[in-house]
């Protein structure tokens, strides 16, 4: 088995914007083309870093303030994926990421969720999620755990 | 949001000709559905064969259209690409949704 990773790491840097969340997907998948991952595993990558990305969208570079970079960094390691996100926008409340626990959907029709499932989905598909906020950036750092040797 | 509805028999059926319902659109397409649905048959098949991915966002706004049917109307989903099916599992809303993998069998099943 190869102790060198399969793939160079890789950074992709866009505008705050729900388009450009588009375009960094796009980008990101296209950067991972040589790993061939399976549909599942591209799924994964796709929705964590969807949810990770809208979350700086709406949260940390709201509407009304400034928009602002977002830059993603993409490690192959012999445990997957490791993936770092920072924006310069507001900082998480309270200084952690939100527990993302399931949405209970036993509820009344009426009571239905229509949010919430984002935390959830980031939690239960990556590990190692972690959220520091450093001078005036956030960083938010996860595994996937696909790719593995 | 390019969504295309038609009858069969009592059913309307709306078919998502977009390739994704994400955080981009996810308002577009609650009033697009909203649009077809409005005025509509009891039961709507969302035919989402063409829909290779939905984030929560996208999630979201099909709750929300179900909602705005109302609980006497039914909102059924057909034909889940496996991102899309993936989203619908780990969050439990396909214990929300009736769930058929191909629209076909969505209009079996469905039809009066």
């Amino acid at each position: 088995m190869s102790l060198i990773s399969q793939l160079p790491a890789f950074n992709i840097t866009i505008q705050s914007g729900e388009m450009a969340v588009r375009e960094a997907l796009a980008k990101l998948l296209d950067g991972l083309t040589p790993l061939s991952l399976d549909v599942e595993e591209a799924g994964t990558v796709e929705l964590v870093m969807a949810e990770a990305l809208n979350n700086i969208v709406e949260h940390a570079y709201p509407k009304g303030d400034p928009v602002g970079p977002i830059d993603i960094t993409c490690c192959h390691a012999q445990d997957g994926l490791h993936m770092t996100v920072l924006d310069s926008g507001r900082a998480m409340p309270d200084g952690r990421t939100p527990l993302g626990a399931a949405v209970d959907t036993d509820v009344a029709f009426d009571e239905m969720p229509e949010g919430g499932f984002g935390w959830f989905l980031i939690k239960d598909l990556a590990k190692d999620v972690t959220y520091d906020r450093i001078a005036c950036q956030n960083q938010l750092s996860l595994r996937l755990a696909v790719a593995i040797n | 949001m390019d969504l295309r509805s038609r009858s069969e028999d009592n059913l309307q059926v709306v078919s998502v000709l977009d390739n994704r319902i994400d955080a981009a659109v996810a308002i577009e397409f609650k009033d697009a559905m909203r649009a077809s649905t409005d005025g509509g048959s009891e039961t709507v098949v969302l035919d989402l064969s063409q829909v290779q991915f939905i984030d929560s966002s996208g999630l979201g706004a099909i709750v929300a259209s179900m909602k705005h049917m109302g609980a006497s109307r039914k909102l059924a989903l057909a034909g889940l690409t496996p991102t899309v099916e993936k989203v619908f599992r780990l969050t439990r809303m396909d214990s929300v949704f009736s769930v058929f993998s191909t629209l076909d069998g969505a209009l079996d099943e469905l039809k009066a």
